[in-house]
C-alpha cells in the first residue's frame, strides 16, 4: 500500500479508524487539534459514520467517549496536556471502572510551551491512573500504537494512554496503513455493574486494576515498541524514551553506537530491561521528552546504587524541549559553528490580528477604566490573551480556562472595585458558565465581558458551542437581563462602547457585556468558501 | 543523497504551502521524509519556521541538528537570518527581499541586506514583486519555493510541477495556472544567478 504523508496528530487518527474506531471526541487544543480535525475530513469517517463533533471541553469530552466504549465500541477522546487536567477526574476514574469498547486517551504535551501554559508530562497521569502508556517515537510508531493502543486496552479492559508532544505531532512523514478493521456492534458490558463506584464496587474494581500491573509490566517487556541493543562499550547505557530515541539516533548517523541503548516507548517501565542496562554498565545517561519521569525513577529519592544522567544532574536541561543539538552536546561538546545567527534580530511574538475585534473591546476596556488605576482585569486563554501584551497592556491574568470569572469574584471578595474579567467565547461555554453561576448566587459586583468572535480562534477557527445563545446561556444562569449587554466592537462606535462599560463596571452586581463581532479570519475564510461554491455551482 | 531545509517566514506569509508542495513531490520519488511544522500560537503574525529533510535513506530527527542545512528558503529577509546558525558551511540561503514589517524594531534594511550578502552562497528576489506583475500577490511563496528547487537534490522542476498541482487542485485551473507562472518565474532568477558563478 501507498505510503501516506502525515502528521504525527494524523497518523493517530489514521490508526485509530483503521482500528475500527466508533467515536472520536475532543477540545482543541495545540498540539493535539489536527487529531479530530483529520476524522472530520476524512472521506472514511463519513462512510463509516464515525461520531466526530467537538465537545464543549475535555471533561465532556471523556465521559462521551467512555458512555461510547460502554456501548461496546471503540472510542478516542483526545486533548491537550492541560486538557487533562480539566478531564482528571473521570481519567482516573475510569481506569477504576475499566472499559467496554477499547478506549484509547491521547494527551499532547508542549514541552518549551510554545502555545501553552505549563509544560507537565502527561506520563505521569499514567502512572497515577495505574494503566499503560504509549509514547510513540516517530510517525509510523504513532499509526501502530493507535491501532494496537484498542487491542491492548480490550485484552485488559482499561484505558490506554497515548502520550505524544509538540514535535511528533506537528511533524510530518510518510505512514503506511495497516488492514482495516470493522467496528464494532452496540454490545453492552456483562457485568452491569462495572461501571457503578459506589465504595463497594469501587474496593473491588480497584483491586482488579492492581492485580493487573505485573501484566501491564509483561506487556511492555515484550512489546515491539520496546528495545534493547547491544554495544560493545559498557562504560555507559542510554535509555532513551518517545521521541528522544530520533535524537539521539541523529548523532550516530552511521548507525553504530557502541553504548547499549535502551528505547523505551510503552509503560510502565520494563524492569528486566532496566535491571539489564544498570547491571551491565558503569552509568546510565536518561533522554526522555518531557520531565525527568524515567530518571527519578530509576535514580530514586536517595541517588545511591545506579549512577544516572540526564535532566537532574545538569547533562541536559532541566526544562524545555529537547533537540538533536541538546544531545549532541553530551558526546561532542562545544563544536563550532560556520554561521551564527546575528545577534540584532528582532523578536517577532505573536500578535492580534489587524482589524481583530478584541483590539477594540481592549480600547473601550482601558478607556472605561483608566480613572481606577492598573490590576482590574482578569483574563483568560484565547486569542483575547494577546491584549497583556502593548500597547494594550489591558489584561493582569490568565491561569487556566474560566478562571478569569472567578477570580475576579474572589477578587471582588477582597474588596476589589470595580472587578472585571475578559473571556471569549469558546473558553465561556468550556469553563466560564459554572463561575457565573457562582457570581449570580452571591450577587458578586462583577463584569463579564465576553468578547465573542463567535468561533474558537487561537486553535485555528473551530466551531464555538455557545454560538447565538450567549446572552440566553447568561439570563438562564440568573443574570438580570437589564445588566446583559451586547455591544459591537468597531472604531466607529468607541464612544458608546466605553460608556456601556462604565455603566457595567459601575453597577454593584453581576453584569455581563457582550461584545460581538465575528473574527475576521474567519470570516475571511467563509467569504473565500462561500466564493468557491459559488464558482463550481455555476 | 540528502537535502535539509528550513523554511522561514511570517505567521500567514504561506510557507506550509511551500512544505506540503515539496512533500508531495518527494513522496511521489518514494523518498524519506519528515516535516516538522509550528502550528498554534505563532501562527498569529509570529516567526515561524518548518524543517523539512528529505533523504534516500531513513531520516532520524524531526529537527535538523545545526550547521547541517543545506538550504535556508525565506519568504522575509529578517527571517532568513533568525536560522542562520542552521546553515551547513556551504549551505545555500534563499530569500525574498520584501520585508514584513509588523514590529517596531525592525532593523535597517541595510545590515540585513550586508549581512546576506557577506554569506558565500545566496540567491535574493523581490517575490512579491514577481507575484504581483503576474495579477497573483499571493503566489509570492510560489516564487520563493521556484528559486530554491536549483538547490534541493533529488527534486527536479517537473516532479515539483506536479506538486504544486496538486496542491492547488481544489482551487481551480486558474489558480494553479499562475501559480506555475510563479514557480517558473522563480525557477528562472535561481538559474540565472549559477550560470554567472
Ligand atoms: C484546558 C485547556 N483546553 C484547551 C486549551 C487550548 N486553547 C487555548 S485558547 C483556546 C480557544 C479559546 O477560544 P475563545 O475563548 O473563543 O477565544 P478566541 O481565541 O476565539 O479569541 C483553546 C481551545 C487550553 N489552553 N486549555
Ligand atoms: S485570529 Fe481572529 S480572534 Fe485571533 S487575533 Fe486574528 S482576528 Fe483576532
Amino acid at each position: 500500500m501507498k505510503k501516506l504523508l502525515l502528521l504525527g496528530d494524523e497518523a493517530i487518527a489514521q490508526g485509530a479508524m483503521d482500528a475500527g474506531l466508533s467515536g472520536i471526541y475532543a477540545y482543541p487544543g495545540t498540539p493535539s487539534t489536527e487529531i479530530m480535525e483529520y476524522v472530520q475530513g476524512s472521506k472514511m469517517a463519513e462512510e463509516r459514520n464515525i461520531h466526530r463533533m467537538w465537545s464543549a471541553n475535555e471533561k465532556t469530552a471523556y465521559e462521551a467517549a467512555l458512555g461510547m466504549s460502554y456501548g461496546g465500541k471503540r472510542a478516542m477522546v483526545c486533548m491537550k496536556h492541560v486538557g487533562l487536567n480539566v478531564a482528571a477526574d473521570p481519567f482516573m476514574n475510569s481506569a477504576v471502572t475499566g472499559i467496554n469498547g477499547g478506549f484509547l486517551v491521547v494527551s499532547a504535551d508542549d514541552p518549551s510551551m510554545h502555545s501553552s501554559q505549563n509544560e507537565q508530562d502527561s506520563r505521569y497521569y499514567g502512572k497515577f491512573a495505574n494503566i499503560p502508556i504509549l509514547e510513540p517515537s516517530n510517525q509510523q510508531e504513532a499509526y501502530d500504537m493507535a491501532y494496537e493502543g484498542f487491542t491492548l486496552s480490550e485484552k485488559y479492559r482499561v484505558p490506554v494512554l497515548l502520550r505524544i508532544t509538540t514535535r511528533l505531532a506537528h511533524s510530518r512523514s510518510g505512514v503506511k496503513r495497516r488492514e482495516v478493521l470493522p467496528q464494532h456492534s452496540l454490545n453492552l458490558p456483562q457485568d452491569t455493574k462495572q461501571f457503578i463506584l459506589l465504595p463497594a464496587m469501587a474496593r473491588v474494581k480497584y483491586r482488579i486494576l492492581l492485580s493487573n500491573q505485573p501484566n501491564f509490566r509483561e506487556e511492555s517487556l515484550h512489546s515491539p515498541f520496546n528495545k534493547y541493543f547491544d554495544g560493545v562499550d559498557k562504560r555507559m547505557g542510554i535509555i532513551a524514551c518517545g521521541l528522544a530515541y530520533n535524537y539521539l539516533m541523529e548523532n550516530f548517523r552511521n548507525g553504530s553506537i557502541d553504548y547499549p541503548v535502551l528505547k523505551i516507548c510503552q509503560y510502565p517501565m520494563p524492569i528486566e530491561l532496566l535491571k539489564k542496562i544498570t547491571d551491565e554498565c558503569e552509568e546510565v545517561l536518561v533522554v526522555e521528552e518531557g520531565y525527568p519521569f524515567v530518571e527519578e525513577l530509576i535514580k530514586g529519592l536517595l541517588g545511591t546504587g545506579v549512577f544516572v544522567k540526564g535532566r537532574l544532574d545538569g547533562t541536559l536541561p532541566r526544562d524545555g524541549e529537547l533537540d538533536p543539538d541538546l544531545v549532541a552536546e553530551i558526546f561532542w561538546k562545544g563544536k563550532p559553528l560556520p554561521h551564527k545567527t546575528p545577534d540584532w534580530i528582532s523578536r517577532r511574538p505573536p500578535m492580534l490580528c489587524k482589524g481583530c475585534g478584541h483590539i477594540d473591546t481592549f480600547l473601550a476596556l482601558n478607556e472605561a477604566l483608566k480613572d481606577y488605576g492598573p490590576g482590574h482585569v482578569f483574563s483568560d486563554i484565547g486569542c483575547y490573551t494577546l491584549g497583556a501584551n502593548p500597547p494594550y497592556n489591558a489584561i493582569y491574568s490568565c491561569v487556566d480556562m474560566g478562571a478569569s470569572v472567578t477570580m475576579a469574584v474572589g477578587a471582588a471578595d477582597a474588596g476589589l472595585f470595580p472587578s472585571a474579567c475578559v473571556i471569549g467565547d469558546s473558553t465561556f461555554t468550556h469553563s466560564g458558565m459554572t463561575g457565573l453561576l457562582d457570581a449570580v448566587n452571591k450577587n458578586s459586583p462583577v463584569t463579564v465581558i465576553i468578547s465573542d468572535n463567535q468561533t474558537t480562534a487561537m486553535t485555528g477557527g473551530q466551531p464555538t458551542p455557545g454560538l447565538n445563545r450567549l446572552e440566553k446561556i447568561c439570563e438562564g444562569l440568573g443574570v438580570e437581563p437589564d445588566h446583559v449587554r451586547v455591544m459591537v466592537p468597531l472604531k466607529k462606535n468607541h464612544d458608546e462602547n466605553v460608556k456601556i462599560l462604565r455603566e457595567e463596571l459601575e453597577y454593584r452586581g453581576v453584569s455581563v457585556v457582550i461584545s460581538r463581532r465575528e473574527c475576521i479570519q474567519t470570516a475571511s475564510k467563509k467569504k473565500r468558501a462561500a466564493k468557491k461554491s459559488k464558482k463550481t455551482n455555476t | 543523497m540528502k537535502t535539509d531545509i528550513i523554511l522561514a517566514g511570517v505567521g500567514g506569509q504561506g510557507i506550509l504551502t511551500i512544505a506540503t508542495a515539496i512533500g508531495a513531490a518527494a513522496i511521489k520519488k518514494n523518498l524519506y521524509l519528515k516535516q516538522a511544522e509550528v502550528h498554534g500560537m505563532s501562527q498569529r503574525g509570529g516567526a515561524v519556521q518548518s524543517h523539512l529533510r528529505l533523504s534516500s535513506r531513513p531520516v532520524a530527527s524531526d529537527l535538523i541538528p545545526r550547521a547541517h542545512a543545506d538550504l535556508i528558503l525565506s519568504v522575509e529577509p529578517m527571517e532568513s537570518l533568525r536560522y542562520l546558525s542552521y546553515l551547513s558551511e556551504d549551505g545555500w540561503l534563499v530569500a525574498n527581499e520584501e520585508p514584513y514589517k509588523n514590529i517596531d524594531d525592525y532593523p535597517g534594511m541595510e545590515t540585513i541586506m550586508n549581512e546576506i550578502t557577506s554569506l558565500p552562497h545566496y540567491v535574493l528576489l523581490n517575490a512579491d514583486q514577481i507575484a504581483r506583475k503576474l495579477g497573483s500577490p499571493r503566489s509570492s511563496n510560489i516564487v520563493m519555493l521556484g528559486a530554491a528547487i536549483p538547490f534541493i537534490s533529488g527534486l527536479d522542476a517537473a516532479l515539483m510541477e506536479d506538486g504544486i498541482r496538486q496542491v492547488f487542485a481544489r482551487k481551480g485551473e486558474e489558480v494553479v495556472e499562475v501559480n506555475l507562472q510563479a514557480f517558473r518565474a522563480g525557477l528562472q532568477i535561481s538559474e540565472e544567478k549559477i550560470k554567472k558563478i
